[in-house]
C-alpha cells in the first residue's frame, strides 16, 4: 500500500499556499499509509555557501541549545515540534560531523539549501497538524503515508527519505535488488546509509546518479535498468520535480496538471482540492517513462 | 431519455454507503450522480435495468458485479472498473486504469479513451471495446467474449489466451504466449460490425486485425515448457 503525492507549483502567485493545498492531499491518502506520514518541502533558500538542515531527536526534553551553542553564534535555529531547522554555513560534511559528535540521539532528516523533510508516526492528519503544514509556503512538496511493511513504525524509518543534498524521493512499492544496489553504492560512492529500507537505497541511487552529472530526468532513466522492483516513485530536487512507474505499473499513479501547477498521487481523489481541477489535464503515466518538471 | 424521472445522489452530501445502497434497492430509474471525487466501490453490485450517470472522475472498483443496469462515468475511472460484469453495460467517456473488465461474464464495457494494463484480464464472455490504446498484459488468459481495441495494444497481449477474440486497429507491441494472429472472415466482420456499433464507435471493421489463441497451451505437458515465456 502506501500513499505517495506531489505538488509542483508553476505559478509562483500560489507559493503561499503550498501547504494549505498539500496538507488535504497528504491526509486523503490515510487509508492507504496510517502508521506514519512525511513531507519534503521546498521553500526559503538558505544564502549562498550555506546549508540548511532539519534535526530531528527522539526525546521531547532534548536541549537544542547544545546545538545552538556548538554551531556558534551565526547558525540560525529554529523548532517546529519534535525537528528543527538550522542554517549554517559551512560544508555539509563538516557540519554532519560536529552534529554526530553532539548527541547520538540527533537525526539529520534533511540537508541541501532549500530543502526540509519532516516527518513521525502517527495519522497524517496528527503529523500535517504537528508540523504546522498547512501554514508551509514554497515551491513544490512531496509526501508520503506509510503502511509499513519491511521495516519498523519510526521516525527515522518514516519516508521521505533524503540521501543528497536537496534530493527527496517518495516509493510506493518495494525493491527485490536493494541489498546488492546498497553495497555497490557504499563500496563505489561512499555512500552511508540510515536504516535498511529498500527506498533509502533508491534516493541514494538517484543521489549517485546525478554526482555523475546526469540530470534528473536522465538519472531516473538509468534507474529503469538498475532497479528491480515494483515502484512508483516521486522525486524532488531543489528546482526539479519528476515522476517514475516501473514497467509493469501495478503501483497506481495519477498525474494532473494545469498552467498553475503540476500534481501526483496514488489516488485522483487526492486531488479533488486544487484550484481549477475540473479543468486539469488528468492522466495515468505511462510503464516506464519518465515525467519530470523544471531542473 | 426522460428526465422527469431523474433522481440527483450527491456524494458531497451523501455518505457513499447511502447512495450505493439506494441504487441497489431501486428497481428501475434514472440516476446521476455526482461529487464522485474519486471515490472507491461506486454504483456497484447493482442487479436491476437502471440507467445511471457519474458526473466526475472515480476510484477504484466503480460498477463491479454489475448485472442489468447501464452506467456512464463521465471521466476517468480508476483501477477494477466493472469487474466481474455479469450483464448490462458500462461506459467511460475518459480513460480506465488497470484491470478494467476483469473476469467479467458477460454486458459491454465501453472505454472511450485509453485502458492500462491488463484490460480484459480472465474475461469471461463479456465484451470490451476500447476507443484508444490498451496497455501491457491485457486479455491475459481471456477466455471467452471479445475485446476490441480501436488504438494501439502494449506487450505481451493475449497471453495464454483461451477462447475470447481480439480484434486490433493499430499496432501490437507484442504477442504473449500462445496469442497469433488470425484471418479476418466474414462472421468476424459481421460480428466486429455489431460491436463497433453496440459501442458507437465510428471505425472500419476492415481495418482491424484479429488474433486469437492457438490452443498450444490448452493442456499442459512437460514437452511444452518451452511455447510457455
Amino acid at each position: 500500500m502506501c500513499g505517495i503525492v506531489g505538488l509542483y507549483l508553476k505559478d509562483p502567485s500560489l507559493q503561499g499556499r503550498l501547504g494549505a493545498l498539500f496538507a488535504p492531499m497528504l491526509v486523503e491518502l490515510t487509508d492507504r499509509g496510517p502508521d506514519s506520514a512525511g513531507l519534503a518541502v521546498y521553500h526559503d533558500p538558505a544564502p549562498e555557501a550555506h546549508l540548511k538542515l532539519v534535526l530531528f531527536h527522539p526525546d521531547p526534553d532534548f536541549d537544542w541549545q547544545k546545538v545552538s551553542d556548538a554551531l556558534g553564534p551565526a547558525a540560525a535555529l529554529t523548532r517546529r515540534a519534535s525537528h528543527a531547522i538550522v542554517v549554517a554555513e559551512g560544508e555539509a560534511r563538516k557540519i554532519e560531523a560536529l552534529i554526530a559528535a553532539l548527541d547520538a540521539g540527533l537525526q539529520i532528516m534533511s540537508e541541501g539549501r532549500v530543502i526540509e523533510i519532516y516527518k513521525e508516526t502517527g495519522l497524517p492528519d496528527a503529523v500535517a497538524r504537528r508540523f504546522a503544514v498547512p501554514e508551509m509556503a514554497g515551491s513544490h512538496a512531496i509526501g508520503h503515508t506509510r503502511m509499513a511493511t519491511e521495516s519498523a513504525v519510526t521516525t527515522a524509518g518514516s519516508h521521505p527519505f533524503s540521501t543528497g543534498l536537496d534530493l527527496c524521493l517518495v516509493h510506493n512499492g518495494s525493491l527485490s535488488n536493494h541489498n546488492w544496489l546498497r553495497s555497490r553504492l557504499e563500496r563505489h560512492y561512499g555512500m552511508t546509509f540510515k536504516t535498511e529500507n529498500d527506498t533509502e537505497v533508491a534516493a541514494a541511487y538517484v543521489t549517485s546518479r546525478l554526482l555523475e552529472g546526469r540530470t534528473l530526468h536522465e538519472a531516473l532513466e538509468d534507474g529503469l535498468a538498475d532497479l528491480d522492483g515494483f515502484y512508483t516513485f516521486c522525486v524532488g530536487t531543489a528546482e526539479g520535480f519528476a515522476v517514475l512507474r516501473d514497467p509493469i505499473a501495478c503501483k497506481p499513479a495519477v498525474l494532473a496538471e494545469t498552467d498553475g501547477w503540476v500534481a501526483m498521487a496514488s489516488e485522483y481523489r487526492a486531488l479533488v482540492g486544487l484550484p481549477e481541477i475540473e479543468k486539469a489535464r488528468v492522466w495515468e503515466p505511462e510503464p516506464a517513462t519518465v515525467y519530470s518538471w523544471g531542473g | 431519455m426522460t428526465a422527469l424521472n431523474l433522481e440527483s445522489l450527491d456524494l458531497a452530501t451523501l455518505p457513499l454507503r447511502d447512495v450505493n445502497a439506494r441504487l441497489q434497492a431501486a428497481g428501475d430509474g434514472h440516476f446521476r450522480i455526482t461529487g464522485p471525487n474519486g471515490a472507491h466501490a461506486l454504483a456497484v453490485g447493482l442487479t436491476s435495468p437502471l440507467e445511471v450517470e457519474i458526473m466526475g472522475h472515480t476510484g477504484y472498483y466503480t460498477a463491479g458485479m454489475n448485472q442489468e443496469a447501464s452506467l456512464t462515468i463521465h471521466g476517468n475511472a480508476g483501477p477494477g472498473l466493472a469487474e466481474n460484469m455479469m450483464s448490462g453495460s458500462v461506459r467511460v467517456t475518459g480513460d480506465a486504469s488497470q484491470y478494467a473488465g476483469a473476469t467479467g461474464h458477460g454486458g459491454l464495457l465501453v472505454i472511450e479513451g485509453h485502458a492500462s494494463s491488463r484490460c480484459g484480464i480472465s474475461m469471461k464472455g463479456i465484451d470490451i471495446v476500447v476507443g484508444g490504446n490498451v496497455g501491457h498484459m491485457s486479455a491475459f488468459m481471456a477466455q471467452a467474449g471479445r475485446l476490441v481495441v480501436l488504438g494501439d495494444a502494449g506487450a505481451d497481449f493475449g497471453d495464454s489466451l483461451y477462447e475470447a477474440r481480439l480484434y486490433v486497429r493499430g499496432d501490437v507491441k507484442s504477442l504473449g504466449a500462445d496469442c497469433i494472429e488470425k484471418p479476418l472472415l466474414a462472421e468476424h466482420l459481421d460480428e466486429l460490425t455489431r460491436l463497433l456499433d453496440r459501442a458507437g464507435m465510428d471505425a472500419d471493421p476492415l481495418t482491424f486485425r484479429r488474433y486469437g489463441s492457438a490452443r498450444k497451451l490448452y493442456n499442459f505437458t512437460i514437452d511444452d515448457a518451452g511455447a510457455a515465456k
